[in-house]
């Protein structure tokens, strides 16, 4: 057969490949004597496979794999590589793979240089702890080896292992320290590693390590890379002088002559927080990578300035020319990215041309960039309102674009922020939404917008035209969102009560829908309508408290649970309402990493405190406040506590970290020193606190009755039983150990933390006029600060009210509004004035229970 | 203690930095693909999906990097193979692209400089070796191609009769003998 034609074989061989075939070739590995080249060809054929994402049964697996450690015999060098490989790829799914193991030791320790680095990796893959102590002293050996294949292949084995048996690794580390220095890069950069990550809990002796090393000069650009990430997250931890040192060498690594660390360094150097630090050096460093040849530099250059916009707009904008040259550049990544970096930085006369620049590659680049455009552009909008007509056009034209679920909702959000924060925008904005829900096919999307144009569609000069998008979707949607039409239709009614014949014969019109809730959502809202009362319309269309969701099915779900009997109505006002967005997410302007959805605090801890024997008994949980130190950061032990806010009652959650690696606790608990009036029920101990894993203690307390006496301080001691333990192993030795305490620093009950706030809303007035027949409670005080807009911060901080709720230039009012945890609403109000030097402050709080009107003046005074 | 905040932009300190390596043809097809991250596109089902879509964005323009589906991808073609790497869209793009180097030099020495599909078929036991080589588990083991190919490239039967020393030669028939009169 000719040379050529056994080519084409081979190829097709491996186009048609079959695994019935192969299995039965893979028992040729049983014949004697074994003819590598053969072997070699059948082996490849079965890795390719593999690697094409063929699936093979445990018993095909092991079936091959035994076949294949018969070729254990073969002296070829290529062959035995791939059986390695082949181990490698096999050992998930097949069984009874360490039967190797002897054979892998035996060439891991044996004459031939060719195996023993990748003979290392494959016994590591395939070992278990127990195995490992067997070979410990080989792999030892192997780390000072002198051939550097086998030291890396060591090293790099014992931090894939160093996941699974920490403890074991770090016996290694004398012998890795030993290398770091090494002559061949890699090795010192595979031994940095191993024994940076082996310390990494112990800061002090990272910090002995980085500063040894940052003046020794390495060899590998790597492991410099490496020091610098670690230099660069001590400087971060510490934010005073003692950081010197790090960011000093890392600019000195700017000087560097390998790109890699050069970059890695001026990343560092943008990216730590310490921020009036002089960065010229650094920015100066990716000007010139911005000119570079290379598109991946480029990237990293201009990647690295965008970030630098949020915190640096002047630094960026000194770079203006290096990235005005990348605007037209072919990897539109690169071009993108110097776009809404000069847009996030330039001014208000530059916009339109790098709107026209940008729109003319628009279609040729990913979602991900199309929504760091939008980013960049939402936020052009609240920069500069007066842009906003070209601005919206520009989106609404995207909109129209063909596009993913998530640029499209970055969009219409970006059109939504514009309605909702620039009067003038309004019109057009609503009328580039209704636009757009005539034509969109993502109902999740077109849900939110039909919301929106009920909430702000009223407001507008002209609010008959939306009618006429949103009655449409009623006639030509699905389901879901003809019910949010419907919702969407009757705020207009609500609020306008010139429209609310019409809107009454449309709604009339849906109660014959199909679908379930669109004829329920047409009847409520036209009973509530028909009712003419103007209370009633507010409470139920449109001032609509929305319940934390996943709270609410909770409570919802104990409330069925629970032994009392159902008579007693569930009340919605127990569980809290959707935290608004007090800010928006400070984010960097061209930032592209998707990132964490928000989760609730409420949330977060409602599964740990499940634990707590009959918590379903205390109802739904009220608020969860933020934790609070009741340690020295550092110290051996560490308590946090969280205080969770029930109707009635009070749980403390005590976070505990133990920091000592050598101490195993035990019976973990708190001694409380209540204040009085408060009933302690119980308290849940944590049974083991093992190093290095939180756990918590919990106290459920019983609120006194007279809300006054729930204000005091609680006074708390941790104790518990200390045993020894092996730092290593982590198991304790044997004897009883000792029972030992440690104080905590002292706990208090607020009154802000008993309610949930919230600030005015529009139609504040009307409801403290409404409020008027309730208890109220009054009294002046004289306040301390010596400036009205400081008091006022000040006393919106000790209520627990956003700084929102401020209004007033030279009269500071606060007006608030707020939950008290039984349900019982509060309304305040503060009147600040500046007189004679010193801050009066009139207090007035109303509320249907007169004591709690008065607490909230106590909680001032 | 629990942390809901994101952690600061620093490149984390690590070394597992290779997310993936992968060598497709010109139909965007794979030939040879490893995937170091078990959170990242664990099913070779997703894995295809990727690679097509990166394929798709990546043939045309030949523009060394491109971010997709929260990786950094860097890539380099030869008349009908593309060479990618990808890492986190959180590492530093020049260790990555230091990486591709590696990779397609390796390659290319190993296959004679004929960089093309047949050519790499031919010898892909020598390339998985490579792989294999290059990056342990997304670690990077070694970046210098002479020293991966020296340990890749092991040609032992290969050599014809006529190059081979008559040491060699005795040897080998030997073994066969030996193996004959076992049988």
């Amino acid at each position: 057969m000719s040379r050529r034609d056994k080519k084409e074989d081979e190829d097709s061989g491996f186009q048609n490949l079959d695994k019935t075939t192969l299995l039965q070739e893979a028992r040729y590995f049983n014949s004697t004597p074994v003819i590598p080249r053969k072997c070699i060809h059948i082996l490849t054929k079965i890795l390719y496979l593999l690697n094409q994402g063929e699936k093979l049964t445990t018993q095909e697996a092991t079936d091959i794999f035994f076949a294949t450690t018969k070729l254990f015999q073969s002296k070829d060098v290529v062959l035995r590589r791939l059986v390695y490989l082949t181990i490698k790829e096999l050992s998930p799914m097949a069984q009874d793979v360490i039967i190797v193991t002897s054979s892998l030791t035996k060439d891991m320790t044996g004459k031939e240089d060719l195996y023993r680095a990748a003979a290392i990796r494959a016994l590591c893959t395939i070992t278990d702890s127990t195995m490992l102590q067997a070979i410990e002293r080989y792999m030892k050996q192997a780390i000072v080896d002198t051939n550097p294949a086998v030291s890396s292949a060591a090293l790099v084995s014992a931090l894939h292992l160093s996941a699974t048996v920490p403890d074991l690794v770090r016996r290694w580390v004398m012998e890795a320290q030993g290398v770091i220095t090494s002559d061949n890069a890699m090795v010192s950069y595979h031994a940095l590693a191993v024994v940076a990550g082996a310390r990494r809990n112990d800061r002090l002796s990272t910090v002995k390590l980085v500063t040894k090393l940052a003046r020794t000069p390495l060899r590998s650009s790597y492991a410099i890379c490496l020091l610098i990430r670690y230099a660069a997250k001590l400087a971060e931890e510490d934010q005073t002088d003692a950081s010197e040192p790090y960011v000093e060498f890392i600019e000195s690594c700017l000087r560097h002559k390998s790109e890699i660390v050069v970059y890695e360094a001026a990343h560092a150097i943008v990216n730590l927080r310490k921020s009036a630090r002089d960065l010229a050096q650094a920015v100066s460093v990716l000007q010139i990578f911005c000119g570079s040849s290379k598109a991946t530099m480029r990237l990293a250059g201009a990647r690295t300035l965008a970030k630098l916009t949020a915190k640096h707009p002047n630094a960026v904008a000194a770079c203006a020319v290096d990235l005005e040259n990348l605007i037209s550049d072919p990897n539109r990544s690169v071009a993108t990215l110097a776009v809404t970096t000069l847009l996030a930085t330039g001014a208000e006369s530059s916009i339109d041309r790098l709107m026209k620049q940008i729109s003319s590659f628009m279609s040729e680049i990913s979602d991900e960039f199309k929504i760091v455009v939008v980013r960049a552009i939402r936020r052009l909008c609240s920069k500069y309102p007066r842009k906003h007509q070209s601005l919206a056009s520009f989106l609404a034209g995207m909109l129209r674009d063909e596009g993913g679920l998530q640029y499209k909702t970055a969009i219409a959000d970006a059109i939504i922020a514009l309605v909702e924060e620039n009067p003038d925008a309004k019109e057009t904005g609503l009328a580039h939404l209704c636009e757009f829900i005539e034509d969109c096919e993502h109902a999740s999307l077109a849900v939110r917008i039909l919301h929106i144009l009920g909430r702000e569609g009223p407001k507008a000069r002209q609010p008959s035209r939306y009618i006429r998008y949103i009655y449409n979707r009623v006639i030509l949607e699905s389901g879901p969102v003809r019910a949010a039409a419907v919702s969407a239709v009757a705020r207009f009614g609500a609020a306008r009560p010139e429209l609310l014949p019409n809107i009454s014969v449309l709604l009339a019109r849906c109660q014959l829908d199909d679908d379930d809730e669109v004829r329920d959502r047409a009847i409520y809202y036209s009973a509530i309508l028909d009712s003419g009362d103007a209370q009633l319309i507010n409470d139920y269309i449109i001032n609509v408290p929305i319940p934390n969701p996943v709270l609410l099915e909770r409570a919802l779900q104990d409330y069925l649970n629970s032994d009392a009997d159902l008579s007693e109505p569930f009340n919605l006002a127990t569980v809290p309402t959707m935290a608004e967005e007090t800010q928006e997410p400070k984010e960097a302007p061209v930032e592209i990493e998707s990132r964490a959805p928000i989760v609730s605090r409420e949330e977060q801890y409602a599964d740990q405190i499940k634990v707590i024997p009959g918590i379903e008994k205390l109802g739904p949980i009220f608020k969860t406040c933020e934790s609070i130190d009741l340690t020295e950061p550092e110290t051996e032990y560490r308590v946090q506590c969280v205080k969770h806010i029930f109707a009635r009652h009070l749980v403390l959650q005590f976070e505990c970290l133990n920091t000592l690696s050598d101490q195993l606790l035990e019976k973990v608990h708190i001694r409380l020193e209540a204040a009085p009036g408060y009933k302690m029920l119980i308290e849940v101990p944590c049974e083991q606190l093992p190093y290095d894993k939180q756990g918590s203690v919990f106290c459920v307390l019983e609120f006194p009755e007279n809300p006054i006496e729930t204000l005091g301080t609680f006074g708390a001691t941790l104790e518990f039983v200390v045993r020894d333990c092996d730092p290593t192993t982590g198991l304790p030795d044997s004897g009883e150990g000792y029972a030992d305490t440690y104080p905590l620093e002292e706990i208090e009950v607020s009154c802000a933390e008993q309610f949930r706030t919230r600030a005015a809303s529009d139609d504040w007035e009307a409801t403290w006029e409404r409020a008027a027949s309730a208890e109220e409670a009054c009294d002046t005080f004289g306040l301390s600060q010596s400036d009205v807009g400081e008091a006022a911060k000040a006393v919106c901080e000790h209520l627990g009210l956003p700084k929102g709720a401020i209004s007033g230039d030279a009269v500071k009012e606060i007006r608030g509004g707020g939950v008290w945890r039984g349900g019982t609403p509060v309304l305040v109000r503060a009147r600040l004035v500046m007189a004679g030097g010193a801050v009066t402050m009139q207090l007035t709080a109303r509320s249907p229970r007169e004591d709690i009107a008065t607490l909230l003046l106590a909680a001032v005074g | 203690m629990v942390h809901t905040t994101m952690e600061g932009s620093l490149f984390e300190p690590t070394l597992y930095i290779v997310k993936g390596m992968c060598i497709l043809d010109n139909d965007g097809n794979r030939i040879l693909a490893k995937y170091y991250d078990k959170d990242i596109m664990p099913t070779a089902k997703e894995q295809k999906a990727f690679e097509k879509n990166l394929f798709n964005k990546t043939h045309r323009a030949n523009a060394e990097i491109i971010m997709l589906e929260g990786l950094t991808c860097v890539y380099k073609s030869n008349v009908d193979l593309f060479f990618y790497v990808m890492g986190s869209s959180h590492e530093n793009e020049l260790i990555l692209q230091s990486v591709l180097n590696t990779l397609y030099e390796s390659v290319s020495i190993l296959l004679r400089r004929n960089v093309e599909r047949r050519v790499l078929l031919d010898n892909l036991d020598a390339v998985m070796l490579a792989f294999d080589e290059i990056c342990d588990g997304g670690v990077i083991l070694d970046t210098d191609p002479t020293s991966i190919v020296g340990r890749a490239a092991l040609r032992t039967e290969d050599v014809p009769l006529g190059e081979q020393t008559v040491a060699q030669v005795l040897q080998s028939a030997k073994e066969q003998l030996k193996w004959s009169l076992l049988k």
